[in-house]
């Protein structure tokens, strides 16, 4: 059991500052998530850890060892770590088990206990009887499944994930994210899971980080916090399909960006001339009258057990989702250019007026 | 990769300091010496006595003859290349796939056993053929000579011609034929498509092979020897030899061997550069997918007279040659007509079982191929690995050293290698098998590095880093994931140099000692001492021994080209 203590890291590339005085602490037997953009320095913050580069300034400490500081660098093969990689990187000239075997052979097991525990981590994943093939003859899936063994087999302090998924299809990501958690939660290890994927960060961690592109760690929680409490509109877009409505504020209230639609509804508890309201799809309830925010259908397209919406209101275009099967017996079911009214379940307020321009991309998603 | 305070001297800077080393002892420190000598004189710097180096009529003449030697067979190689292999990839020729195998197999022959071959055919007086002419069919003169500079760059076009079919032949084959289909869509005829298609999208491959010709051309040392030297035409690595082994390395002809060969090396040097350049600017084009066949032109009429040429034109640059080869070897005495009561075996069974020389060569030949080829393999693994996949300081350094060996002709090679390692620096192997074995190791140290390096850019490097992770020292990383990954590399470095050494010429004239004859040191030295016959035997022996084991390598290690 092993907590990571990060204090300070800085690194650079040239005039390329990606981590600059990052301070982070994963507890032991966590299931930690990075979760940002791609080039945040998110993998550099992983090939920090695992020893691949050395940082310009800073400390890591993995179960009280100091491996990396000004003075320090213990190489990757004594930090006694486990990686699994993007591209899976199995050895292509080793059978299943030889792979796997691997690490307690350097380790210097005796061959008794190597088989047996090659034998109980080959089980673990789920690849028993394939021990004798190449990994030509896998899938995609089953080639991250020994990359995962292979990673497990020595009882790693820390195991680190680099994108395992990403190269999987849809359904077997799914299925593999699962896989992993239950393994992470059965062998009570640290797990350091890097993504750009929040659906896999929310449904793996115990606590989550979300990184901006200037390597800054916005917030950090567990995934209902960050999901529920976001601390500003960054965190909530990163999350989920967000949409954001700019409000303006008047005397008698406050107005959507066409400057005479009243908002209606939960009214902000904050202060200021601007506000920006957040909410996902399914925050958005549709009627075709009563109470609500008019707005006009633009697009309806019908996603089987969900219906999804375009909808034109005050000024801005908003995506709503609603579960057909209701839609359908309550004859909500709206068709393009149909008025209807818009309420919501939960409604997120922020203090910015809209955060940027990479943000308004999300009203048309 | 690793902080510099931690580990000054760990893994890295070990094998990057191995890099470095080998590249400085075997081809950094010859070249060195050579400048130093061509540019140092009693002391001091002297570039204006490297200029009446130059300008004395000897070497002048040889700087000239190498210029028009070089340049003609680039053209006339380049024309037969170009034209072949176009023959091959565009047109309905028949039995296209058998021809372009024939025409690769000048390349594994040693092009001064075709000289030889074609000195007994062609030369003035003896000449088979010149003399069929002038005793049979009454002529009053020879019909060609072929000491001379057209017989010279006659013969090296024969064996330097497939750089440019290669290069050409592979990049019409890769040519994504949408290129031409949509200009003949557009209305163009089939000689405008080549016009102004496909002859500027194949520019850059048939300069690229043209100037790989130049450069061999350049450095060649064979051919002119056999056929130059007794009508007195001498290029720069024949007058090196002819300084350095007449004056038995007085310090005018140490001099006059530095200064042609910087001169030979700046050369090369440059013709990479242009190389470089132009395949560089050629990478935008072609290559597409390879599954298409482009449109082939109708040859109609031509068919069959092509085919006929074709055949004509191997049969008369490697069967004819072969034969004689074979035929002279059986001869009672040079000279005689080919008649049954004239042929024995006697030469073969002397030069096999009697001539001590020849378990000597064929010894030496093979164990000096095998050894350098081993030696040269595993170097050049370490150099590409740092190359390629390790992050280090003074990798430039390396990368500089690493373009080294490309550039330095065979006979660069041997001069300096004798100016290294004669005793002036404490190490005195001159006239042993040592020395040439340091000469192979950086005369074929190119081969090895572009094979690695192909093979190294293969292996990812998550796949050493996950081996890291799993607790591999990098040691053990090299040892049981990159080096398993590069053998198919490995072992095709092993044979491109092993095959070639194997007739290796350039080098072992200039540095053999009386135990220390090659094969083709060999076959020379019978040549020049008049022993025609002798020489041809030896000659058919080593094309049996090069072809057998070009065979073998080909069928049972998929070795490619």
């Amino acid at each position: 059991m092993s907590g990571i203590r990060i204090e300070g890291l800085s690194k650079s590339y040239g005039a390329n500052q990606v981590l600059d005085g990052l301070d982070l602490t994963v507890a032991a037997g966590e299931c930690f998530t990075l979760l940002g953009p791609s080039s945040c320095g998110k993998t550099v913050l992983m090939r920090l850890l695992a020893g691949f580069e050395t940082p310009d300034a800073g400390r890591i400490v993995i179960d009280d060892t100091v491996v990396a500081a000004a003075d320090v660098n213990v190489p990757t093969d004594r930090r006694g770590i486990g990686m699994v990689f993007q591209d899976y990187a199995v050895w292509p000239h080793m059978s299943v088990r030889d792979n796997v075997v691997y690490p307690l052979k350097l380790a210097g097991l005796p061959a008794d206990e190597r088989a047996e525990r090659t034998q109980a981590v080959i089980e673990l994943v789920g690849l028993s009887g394939l021990e004798q093939r190449m990994p030509s003859q896998l899938s995609g899936g089953q080639q991250q499944r020994v990359a995962l063994a292979r990673a497990l087999v020595s009882n790693p302090a820390l195991l680190l994930l680099d994108e395992p998924l990403n190269n999987l299809d849809a359904n077997l990501r799914e299925e593999m994210r699962f896989e992993i958690r239950e393994l992470q939660q059965r062998l009570g290890i640290t797990v350091i899971y890097v993504t750009h994927d929040q659906e896999i960060a929310l449904a793996i961690s115990d606590r989550l980080a979300v990184m901006d592109e200037k390597g800054h760690l916005r917030q950090i929680g567990a995934p209902n916090e960050l999901f529920d409490h976001p601390t500003d509109a960054y965190i909530y877009r990163f999350l989920g399909v967000a949409n954001f409505v700019p409000l303006r504020k008047v005397s008698s209230g406050w107005l959507l960006p066409d400057g005479t639609t009243a908002w209606v509804g939960q009214s902000p508890e904050r202060h200021g001339e601007h506000l920006t309201a957040g909410f996902r799809p399914n925050d958005i309830v549709l009627s075709r009258d009563g109470e609500g925010l008019p707005g006009i259908v633009r697009r309806a397209s019908f996603l089987g057990s969900q219906m999804d919406y375009l909808i034109d209101v005050g000024g801005v275009s908003l995506r709503a989702s609603t579960d057909s099967r209701h839609a359908l017996s309550d004859g909500q079911m709206f068709r393009d250019g149909e008025a209807c009214r818009i309420r919501f379940h939960t409604v997120q307020w922020f203090d910015e007026v809209l955060p940027d321009g990479a943000v308004k991309g999300e009203f048309h998603v | 990769m690793f902080s510099k305070a931690a580990s000054r001297f760990g893994t890295p800077q070990i094998l990057f300091g191995l890099a470095v080393g080998i590249l400085v002892v075997f081809v950094a420190v010859p070249v060195l010496l050579i400048f130093f000598n061509a540019l140092w004189v009693d002391g001091h710097f002297n570039v204006a006595d490297v200029i009446k180096v130059l300008s004395e009529p000897d070497t002048y003449k040889a700087l000239v003859n190498s210029l028009i030697l070089a340049s003609g067979v680039t053209i006339t190689g380049t024309i037969v290349g170009t034209f072949f292999a176009w023959l091959v990839t565009r047109t309905d020729l028949p039995y296209k796939g058998a021809m372009k195998v024939l025409f690769l197999v000048p390349f594994m022959l040693p092009s001064f056993i075709g000289a030889l071959a074609w000195k007994m055919l062609l030369s003035p007086r003896a000449g088979y053929i010149n003399r069929f002419f002038m005793e049979t069919l009454g002529f009053e003169e020879p019909i060609f000579n072929i000491y001379s500079y057209l017989g010279i760059i006659g013969v090296e076009t024969m064996y330097l011609f497939p750089f440019v079919f290669i290069q050409v032949s592979g990049a019409l084959e890769r040519m994504d034929p949408t290129l031409e289909e949509s200009a003949r869509i557009s209305g163009a005829d089939l000689f405008t498509i080549t016009r102004k298609i496909t002859i500027p999208l194949v520019l850059p491959s048939i300069l690229s092979g043209a100037l790989l010709i130049m450069l061999y051309s350049m450095a060649h040392f064979g051919t002119v020897a056999v056929l130059g030297i007794e009508a007195g035409i001498y290029n720069i690595p024949t007058l090196i030899y002819e300084r350095i082994h007449q004056s038995a390395g007085s310090f005018a002809a140490i001099r006059t061997g530095t200064v042609l060969s910087a001169v030979l090396v700046i050369t090369a040097a440059f013709i990479i550069w242009l190389q470089n350049k132009v395949l560089a600017r050629g990478r935008y084009q072609i290559i597409a997918g390879k599954s298409f066949r482009p449109a082939e032109l109708k040859l109609r009429g031509l068919r069959i007279p092509l085919l006929v040429f074709c055949i004509a034109y191997i049969g008369f640059t490697i069967v004819l040659p072969t034969v004689t080869i074979f035929m002279v070897g059986g001869l009672n005495t040079y000279g005689l007509p080919f008649t049954l009561e004239n042929m024995t075996l006697n030469n073969y069974r002397y030069i096999l079982f009697e001539w001590d020389l020849t378990r000597d060569a064929i010894w030496n030949s093979v164990s000096l191929g095998a050894a350098s080829a081993l030696i040269t393999m595993f170097a050049g693994v370490i150099i590409s690995y740092v190359i390629v996949k390790m992050k280090v300081r003074g990798k430039g350094l390396l990368e500089f050293l690493g373009m080294l060996p490309f550039s330095v002709p065979g006979s660069v090679i041997a001069l300096g290698v004798i100016l290294a390692w004669s005793g002036k620096f404490g190490i005195n192997i001159y006239n042993t098998v040592w020395i040439i074995l340091v000469a192979y190791i950086a005369r074929y140290m190119a081969f090895s590095l572009k094979a690695n390096s192909a093979a190294l850019e293969q292996v990812h490097d998550s796949l050493v880093e996950a081996a890291r992770a799993s607790g591999a020292t990098m040691w053990q990383a090299l040892r049981d994931i990159v080096i398993p990954l590069v053998r198919p590399g490995m072992v095709a470095a092993f044979f491109l140099i092993f095959l070639p050494a194997l007739r290796e010429l350039t080098v072992s004239v200039l540095l053999y000692g009386p135990t220390s004859r090659t094969i083709g040191v060999a076959i020379y030295t019978l040549n020049e001492d008049g022993e025609t016959v002798y020489s041809a035997a030896m000659a058919g022996i080593a094309l049996i021994i090069i072809v057998v084991a070009e065979v073998v390598v080909k069928r049972f290690f998929k070795v490619g080209k």
